[in-house]
């Protein structure tokens, strides 16, 4: 840039205007910038219109049977997704069920139970374990927690059958549950929920809980009066968060799931629902040419739930920010 | 806020002596503890004594009864003597500590028992299962026979290409998202984001359908699985990046202006450097990410036995693969060699992390991330 001289009038008393001139490498590097960003545009709307494209191929020849056919069975050529989309949506849901509790808790332990030595070893640990691939979770939850946890489902269905998702038709194996899926996966999803719960709540002022603190109330009532008030949004986007994360989930539930493939409430025993990611690793590849559109589908339908799962957790999330 | 009353039972504030020093409420006292203490005890006999009476075996169902019959005890006890908000916080605090250590033990546990299975195997005959190849692999074979060399060749090269690819182009995005304000950038911003969260699954099938399927008999290769893993990294980098050049400070970029730079060399010379360490931060810690995922690479990598040094021809092989293949294999060996795999998974992924943390943690341009630009459920990096 050079310094213009340019004449300034001597009555008015306006600043001079900056002279807007770009040289050549200056509008050269804008153009590279703007390129970058039209090519990481053109690549992730690709992905969102290849899918589409593809996926509606399918809805042509399957017509409306994709969605009420309650069997999912390409050898029969049964393409109803609603087992598998049903599926998807259970494990992310007793996942979510899970971990938001525990993650709450696990924030409030860290940020203001735990001593303050601890404090970084405890976040640091926490963001490690986020960073584990999910196939070492499946791979481990498959070894020992699904055994883990047959038992007491067992127990569970045993009892408490009246309510119908605690109801199995085919009592038998309890190790491949949807539940079990859903256990496991909540594991995954604790690490980020707890992240981001943690974040927020360090976002609330730190006078307000003072003088909470200070006119004499207790650390529970400051967390219940000032904390979770203030961080009610952060907490609701993080959940939002989770459950995108819990419906994309694609190891675990393609090690520890059991073959479903009809529409049921029934959550623990095997013979259930089905998953999309599962059915698209295991059979994807295999099937002929409708199999193979109708799991894309299948595919985009879970892709464009976990858009507007994780755009609505990010307006709430946003909102939540505007606050502080 | 409720204010608390006077908990009876409590001595009367002290007389204030010479020195101005805040007296600091002692928040856990000999007596709370021998409270606690004994609620539990009296919960666990109680417990142990109806089980044994009615012949039941269940520890977990045992455990979580007295846990339970302690909370009650405990509340009633606490609130007896101290009122009814106290009881509360202290319930509160037994709650929160129990189930947060309740969540961490399964946490770690999975740590712990990758290296109990995995690193006898890994460890066994030391370096060559680093550097051996699967190709002795058999359901009888000794584990010690054969190696994630190739592996371990693939992994690195795929994502090391899928690094070149996504890495530059996410870090340009992410400079002009934080340098232009217009409807343009604001609706890539948005997309970025909402890919961010994207199911990795459907970069596989993306690769796969435009790139593997058109390529019919040699689609499948290395190369293709980098691909995959530059689309699922690209948001992710873009938006973390993105999220680093935001907090250069402004008068850094003021400064530079008043000076007479033009707008390349203030992003150039001043804003990118700043933002350097954290940027470097940013992008290891969304490749400790990618090296573990098995979704995005699992219909493009192909799987090789043997080792291909070439990803651009035939098939290569890839960790988080390895393990996804050994697993369903019906051989007890291959279950020890996927906890060896898993182990030599693990200590890449640790690695990277270490090293993107150690990196995060010095110098200037330290980053302190706010939860709402973390990109959306799937970046794990730490603040």
């Amino acid at each position: 840039m050079t310094v213009v001289d340019r004449p300034v009038e001597a009555h008015e008393d306006v600043p001079a205007a900056i002279p807007r001139s770009r040289s050549l490498a200056d509008r050269l590097f804008q153009g590279l910038l703007s390129t970058s960003s039209g090519v990481v545009l053109a690549i992730l709307l690709s992905t969102i219109v290849f899918l589409t494209v593809r996926g509606f191929s399918a809805l042509r020849i399957g017509k409306l049977g994709l969605l009420t056919d309650p069997i999912w069975s390409p050898d029969s050529h049964h393409f109803g997704m609603g087992s598998l989309l049903i599926g998807s949506f259970a494990i992310a849901l007793v996942a979510i069920v899970i971990a938001v509790p525990v993650s709450v808790c696990l924030a409030l332990m860290i940020n203001e139970y735990s001593p303050k030595r601890l404090r970084p070893w405890l976040v640091s640990t926490v963001d490690l374990l986020a960073t584990i691939p999910s196939i070492v979770y499946g791979f481990w939850g498959l070894e020992l927690v699904s055994n883990l946890q047959a038992g007491p489902a067992e127990w569970i269905v045993a009892h408490f059958s009246f309510i119908p998702i605690f109801r199995t038709p085919t009592p038998g194996s309890y190790v491949d549950s949807v539940f079990a899926c859903g256990l496991i996966c909540s594991l995954t999803i604790i690490p980020i929920v707890t992240s981001i719960t943690r974040e927020v709540m360090a976002l609330a002022p730190r006078d307000v809980t003072e003088a909470a603190l200070g006119l004499g109330g207790t650390r529970w009532g400051m967390v219940t009066d000032v904390l979770l008030p203030f961080s009610r949004n952060g907490i609701l986007g993080a959940t939002l968060l989770g459950f995108g994360r819990g419906l994309g989930e694609t190891m675990i539930v393609v090690l520890v799931l059991s073959q479903g493939n009809h529409v049921t409430a029934a959550i623990m025993g095997p013979n259930g629902l089905g998953s999309v990611a599962k059915e698209i690793t295991e059979n994807f590849e295999a099937g002929d040419a409708l199999a193979k559109s109708a799991l894309v589908l299948a595919g985009l339908v879970l892709f464009a739930s976990t858009l507007v799962v994780n755009s609505i957790a990010r307006v709430i999330v946003e909102r939540s920010e505007a606050k502080v | 806020m409720t204010v608390l009353e006077s908990p009876t039972g409590t001595a009367p504030p002290a007389p204030p002596t010479g020195k101005d020093v805040p007296t600091r409420k002692q928040s856990f006292t000999p007596a709370a503890a021998f409270e606690m203490v004994g609620s539990l005890v009296a919960a666990a006999a109680t417990v142990w004594v109806i089980f044994a009476l009615a012949g039941v075996k269940a520890p977990f169902g045992m455990g979580v009864s007295i846990f339970l019959l302690f909370l009650c005890i405990y509340g009633v006890l606490c609130w007896r003597l101290h009122g009814v908000l106290h009881m509360k916080d202290r319930l509160a605090l037994v709650t929160i500590w129990s189930v947060s250590l309740a969540a961490l033990v399964p946490l770690v546990s999975v740590i712990l028992f990758v290296i109990i299975k995995g690193a006898p195997v890994a460890l066994a005959d030391f370096p060559h299962f680093f550097y051996a190849d699967m190709s002795q692999l058999s359901p009888t074979g000794s584990v010690t026979e054969v190696g994630v060399g190739a592996a371990i060749v693939g992994t690195v090269e795929q994502v090391g290409i899928a690094m070149v690819l996504a890495v530059p182009l996410g870090i340009l995005c992410a400079t002009f998202l934080v340098e232009s304000r217009s409807v343009y950038s604001r609706f890539v911003g948005n997309v970025v984001d909402a890919m961010t969260g994207a199911p990795a699954i459907i970069f596989g099938l993306f690769v796969y359908l435009t790139w593997v399927a058109p390529h019919k008999t040699n689609g499948k290769s290395g190369f293709a699985a980098a691909l995959a893993l530059a689309v699922m990294m690209l948001p992710i980098v873009t938006r973390t990046s993105q999220e680093v050049i935001s907090i250069v400070p402004g008068s850094l970029r003021e400064a530079a202006a008043a000076l007479g730079a033009p707008r390349w060399r203030i992003l150039v010379r001043v804003v990118l450097p700043t933002a350097r360490i954290g940027l470097a931060t940013a992008v290891i810690l969304g490749v400790a990410r990618i090296a573990g995922e098995t979704a995005p690479i699992l219909f493009n990598a192909g799987g090789n036995n043997h080792y291909n040094w070439n990803p651009f021809k035939g098939q290569q092989d890839n960790l988080p693969l390895r393990v996804y293949e050994l697993i369903f294999q019906p051989s007890a060996s291959a279950i020890r060699l996927a906890w060896g795999a898993s182990f030599v998974l693990v200590l890449l992924v640790l690695i990277i992390f270490v090293i993107g943390r150690f990196i995060g943690a010095s110098g200037p341009g330290k980053r302190r991330l706010t939860f709402i630009r973390r990109s959306g459920g799937s970046t794990d990096d730490g603040v």
